[in-house]
């Protein structure tokens, strides 16, 4: 059945054209299995390299079946179609091969985010040939097919535009403070509304001629909207846009799929979509926020709240400081030490030294361990992807869940670059902005030693930290990089 | 300004006030330090190592004679008589027992700091030498203990059979008290411990006590322990009486600022103890003893065969590090002193820290100085506010998740039942693919999320096979849209495939190594 509906002249088919859309289907079909076994193998760490192999095989099964099926029923010359076919292939192929060859692991979320914003464009470019291809008409069959080209390019709009901002966030390239227009809740509604609206013009549009303008507005109310819900949110929630816009590509390519009645896109898009909304989901829960609440504006939305909490710092008293020689000493004294790294150690690139740390203390007998919460770094499982480059072996590294219990029997924890993730003041006091998300218990431990810039800036969240001022915490500024560098040289 | 660091002459005293390394800190913090010749000596601290830390090595009288001093305990008065008018001392100064000391100060015309005035509030605790000085005390009560305890303090299974841990119960879980839990649990021991704070026992227990209940509760406004009524005191003796009874080792540590220690131990009780077992009496003063029988600085063995130890210089057997922590104190609290880190020493009354801990300001009394409330947060509370706020959020969030699902739920079934007949096997395949992408995604390890998202990259580039069907067309904006499509899709399916590759290829198990 795969297949079949994109099939314009079933009737002329001979005998060989037939046995080519049976070998698209089962192609299509294998590769829709092969697909779910990649997901599925990508969730446990043995299976995971068997299961991007078998995404690769599954892509290059669908690809070749749809290159064959393409060149027979072209429009034009089949030399041509072969030539720009092949074209387009090594030119996205040498570019994607580049980037992904060239691309740091600091860098991994941007790269994804990047990755997202073609999806989308993709979906829109696919969406706009549906529509040329086959513009409004009379009919049941076609209002459907025109709802669902407009719902095609409406996501794929949002999700080009939403992932381009994202990029530039990540990279830096924009602020990652979040852009509070006044009423802006209100102008995301007008715009679902008017995009709604649009798609009910274009459902009712006949020809080309008149579908192509509520197209035109669609899209570009789409890019708007895509854009402007990413500025409104917060650098700290960038784990959850990230997730949440790897979910919409997914929709995006599914809707492309329903335009084009082609259940493999479908399949692949839903896999994503569902993939994506589900890391959503732990990304939401690692910070104890809705997702409405924080598609709806980030942590920033509380500015004046957020100031105030980071002026607090003089009330919340006294730090002490310690040398790395002092650290190491506290580290040599360890039975038990956990790491719990935040982006700013990826930031500063210490990555590497935090790994020959880990060594020379696993060598001396200390037993050390990580800890990750759900939503530390850019991207979700960012961290791990740092941490296994620096050749942490992974079965080293702990979920926040696993490890949270058992700080009490931590003698020393390394908080490097981390902040509102070790933040005590989400479980005491309910006013603050993070109030209720989960973190790392860290101050359980016999001793902390927090790794940090200066004292001078705040979390992501603008909350001053009180860790920083406890009894068992001592600071140690400076670059972290350069701060581990001494203490492995001290041990 | 410059330190004048002083050797200690009172007998048994070993400590130093400054050690090499915090004179570095104190120069760093732009002091200058002259150490009296042998200062450190007692410590394990040579001269040497002072002059490499970049301090000056001074006679008695040169010490003496700088704008600020620091040294242990309230100097003699001919070292008094050394000190230049208008200069700064900083020690110890039991003022508590000591009030006249306030005004014989004021009238040399010193500025003085009690180091041992410091309130007992979690940004003074850095320089608050009684807790630094009684953690050291803790843990070498419990080595005296071991010494002169005729028995194994950790339990042992040999060839020959078992021997049974000591047990050693400690009253009063102050900072001595909870050093000493600490080191006589670290010993092998098995430890028991006893507060009038029950809040004390969630302490005891992690650091692997067993705290015993006692009949009388207590909370403190200043973060020490008060004096008890008559009637509670003789209840609670009643306790510790019993419990002394089967123990091998009694460590008490109870002292009230300002009055003789509490008794704790009555001669009827120590006469129910094991033969052989040993009492260290951390609260030993002339005004009264936490014991009935202990002789302050000796160690007395009772006619029924008890040790009890009476040192009250513990922190002196142990001078390197008691100078260290009791420098590194000094320096914490010349940070507080020097906000421009200029070598400018600022005495800020408005910090309650600085006037709690001044007797004197050039020349006039400041003792005793005003109250500091410490509020001795009750750590239960979070918890119960977090629960009340868990409530209303489970009995609102159901209702809420429900009216989404139920509208969706319609508005798909709407659209499913419009549908034309051609569509129904998409919505199927969709709704499928939708439950499967969920069940494969919610076992997913945490350490893969990265890679599970390329790799959603790269199979969201199967958007490439509408664009590949497209590109065939005869209109020439088709195709060239299709192939934009196709260039940008092929980079996610070969970046996305390759860097999911790269970053696999990075796992590794500990077992790989």
């Amino acid at each position: 059945m795969m297949g079949e509906t994109m099939v314009y002249e079933v009737g002329y088919l001979t005998g060989i054209y037939e046995g080519i859309f049976r070998f698209q289907s089962l192609a299509y079909l294998l590769a829709a299995v092969l697909f779910i076994l990649a997901l599925a193998g990508l969730s446990r760490q043995k299976t995971a390299r068997r299961g991007n192999l078998m995404g690769i095989i599954g892509m290059a099964l669908a690809l070749v079946a749809t290159i064959i099926v393409a060149v027979f029923q072209t429009e034009v010359a089949a030399v041509t179609t072969v030539g720009l076919l092949v074209a387009a292939i090594a030119v996205g192929a040498a570019i994607g091969v580049w980037r992904a060859l060239k691309v740091k692991m600091t860098g991994m979320p941007e790269l994804v985010a990047m990755l997202h914003s073609f999806v989308g464009a993709a979906a829109v470019l696919v969406g706009y040939n549906s529509f040329l291809t086959e513009p409004g008409a009379a009919g049941a069959e076609n209002a459907f097919h025109m709802g669902e080209v407009g719902l095609a390019v409406f996501i794929g709009a949002v999700t080009l535009t939403g992932s381009v901002v994202a990029y530039l966030k990540l990279s830096a390239k924009i602020s990652g403070k979040p852009l509070t227009l006044p009423g802006r809740n209100a102008i995301n509604v007008v715009m679902v509304v008017a995009c709604l609206a649009l798609i009910g013009c274009l459902v009712a549009s006949r020809g080309v001629g008149e579908g192509i303008v509520p197209l035109a507005i669609l899209t570009a109310i789409s890019l708007i909207l895509g854009a402007h819900l990413v500025l409104a949110i917060g650098g700290g929630d960038m784990p959850v846009v990230v997730s949440m816009l790897n979910s919409y590509s997914g929709w995006a390519a599914a809707m492309a799929g329903f335009t084009l009645g082609n259940d493999l896109l479908i399949i692949t898009g839903a896999l994503v979509g569902s993939s994506g909304a589900y890391l959503s989901y732990i990304m939401c829960q690692g910070m104890n926020r809705s997702f409405i609440s924080v598609i709806l504006g980030g942590f920033g939305g509380d500015a004046p709240k957020a100031a105030s909490g980071s002026g607090d710092a003089a009330e919340m008293g006294e730090y002490t400081e310690v040398t790395p020689e002092e650290a190491a000493e506290m580290l040599k004294g360890s039975k038990r030490v956990i790491i719990t790294p935040g982006y700013g150690m990826a930031v500063a690139q210490a990555q590497f030294p935090v790994a020959d740390l880990t060594r020379r203390l696993q060598d001396a007998g200390v037993d050390v361990q990580f800890a990750v919460h759900p939503v530390a770094g850019r991207m979700p499982g960012h961290m791990n992807v740092l941490l296994a480059e620096a050749k942490v072996p992974y079965d080293s590294v702990l979920d926040m869940d696993d490890v949270n219990d058992d700080f009490g029997d931590v003698d020393t924890v390394l908080v490097i670059g981390a902040n509102d993730t070790v933040n005590p003041s989400a479980e005491t006091e309910p006013d603050s902005p993070i109030a209720g998300m989960p973190v790392l218990r860290v101050w359980d431990a016999g001793r902390v030693i927090v790794f940090k810039r200066s004292m001078g800036n705040a979390g992501y969240a603008g909350v001053q930290n009180p860790l920083f001022f406890n009894e068992n915490t001592d600071m140690l500024l400076g670059d972290a990089k350069a701060s581990v560098d001494a203490i492995v040289s001290a041990l | 300004m410059r330190i004048g660091v002083p050797k200690e002459v009172k007998a048994g005293e070993t400590r130093v006030a400054i050690t090499p390394d915090s004179a570095k800190k104190l120069i760093k913090l732009g002091y200058e330090v002259s150490v009296q010749a042998g200062a450190g000596r007692e410590a394990a601290l040579p001269d040497a190592d002072y002059v490499v830390a970049g301090a000056q090595i001074v006679s008695r009288e040169e010490a003496w004679g700088q704008p600020i001093v620091v040294c242990i305990d309230i100097p003699t008065e001919a070292e008094l008589d050394l000190m230049a008018p208008g200069a700064t001392l900083i020690c110890r100064m039991r003022m508590e027992s000591h009030a006249e000391l306030a005004d014989m100060l004021a009238f040399r015309g010193l500025t003085a700091l009690a180091m041992d005035a410091a309130p007992r509030i979690s940004r003074a605790q850095p320089l608050d030498v009684r807790s630094s000085m009684a953690n050291l005390s803790g843990y070498k009560a419990v080595i005296e203990a071991a010494n002169e305890l005729g028995r194994l303090f950790g339990g042992q299974m040999t060839a020959a059979g078992k021997v049974a841990p000591a047990k050693v119960y400690i009253i009063g879980v102050g900072v001595s008290g909870l050093a000493a839990i600490g080191t006589a649990s670290g010993m092998g021991a098995e430890v028991f411990a006893t507060d009038v704070r029950p809040e004390a026992a969630d302490q005891v227990e992690s650091l692997g006590g067993t705290f015993i209940e006692i009949p009388v509760r207590q909370e403190s406004s200043d973060g020490y322990a008060k004096a008890m009524g008559d009637d509670e005191q003789s209840r609670v003796q009643q306790v510790y009486a019993e419990q002394a009874r089967r123990m091998d080792v009694v460590i008490t540590t109870a002292q009230i600022p300002g009055r003789p220690s509490p008794l704790l131990l009555t001669e009827e009780a120590i006469r129910h103890m094991k033969p052989g077992s040993v009492i260290v009496d951390l609260g030993a003063s002339e005004q009264g003893s936490n014991t009935a029988l202990t002789v302050p600085d000796e160690v007395v063995r009772t006619e029924n065969d008890v040790t009890i130890i009476g040192y009250r210089n513990l922190p002196d057997k142990l001078p390197t590090q008691a100078s260290q922590l009791f420098g590194q104190n000094v320096v914490n609290l010349f940070k507080l002193l020097t906000p421009g880190k200029d070598g400018q020493c600022v005495l800020d009354e408005d910090d309650e820290i600085i006037r709690a801990m001044t007797v004197s300001l050039d020349g006039s009394v400041m003792w005793p100085p005003p109250p500091v409330s410490v509020s001795a947060k009750a750590t239960p509370a979070p918890a119960a506010v977090k629960a009340e706020d868990a409530a209303p959020a489970a009995s609102k969030s159901p209702f809420k998740g429900l009216w989404w699902k139920v509208l969706l739920g319609i508005l798909a079934a709407a659209l499913i039942l419009a549908a034309p007949e051609s569509m129904q096997p998409h919505f199927i395949v969709f709704a499928l693919a939708v439950v499967v992408g969920f069940y494969v995604i919610t076992n997913v390890t945490h350490t893969l999320h990265t890679p599970l998202m390329s790799v959603t990259n790269a199979i969201s580039g199967i958007i490439i096979v509408g664009a590949v069907l497209q590109v065939g067309s005869a209109d020439p904006v088709v195709c060239a849209l299709s192939f934009i499509a196709i260039v940008i899709a092929s980079i996610n399916i070969f970046g996305g495939f390759l860097v999911t590759n790269r970053m696999l290829a990075m796992f590794a198990r500990s077992s790989d190594e």
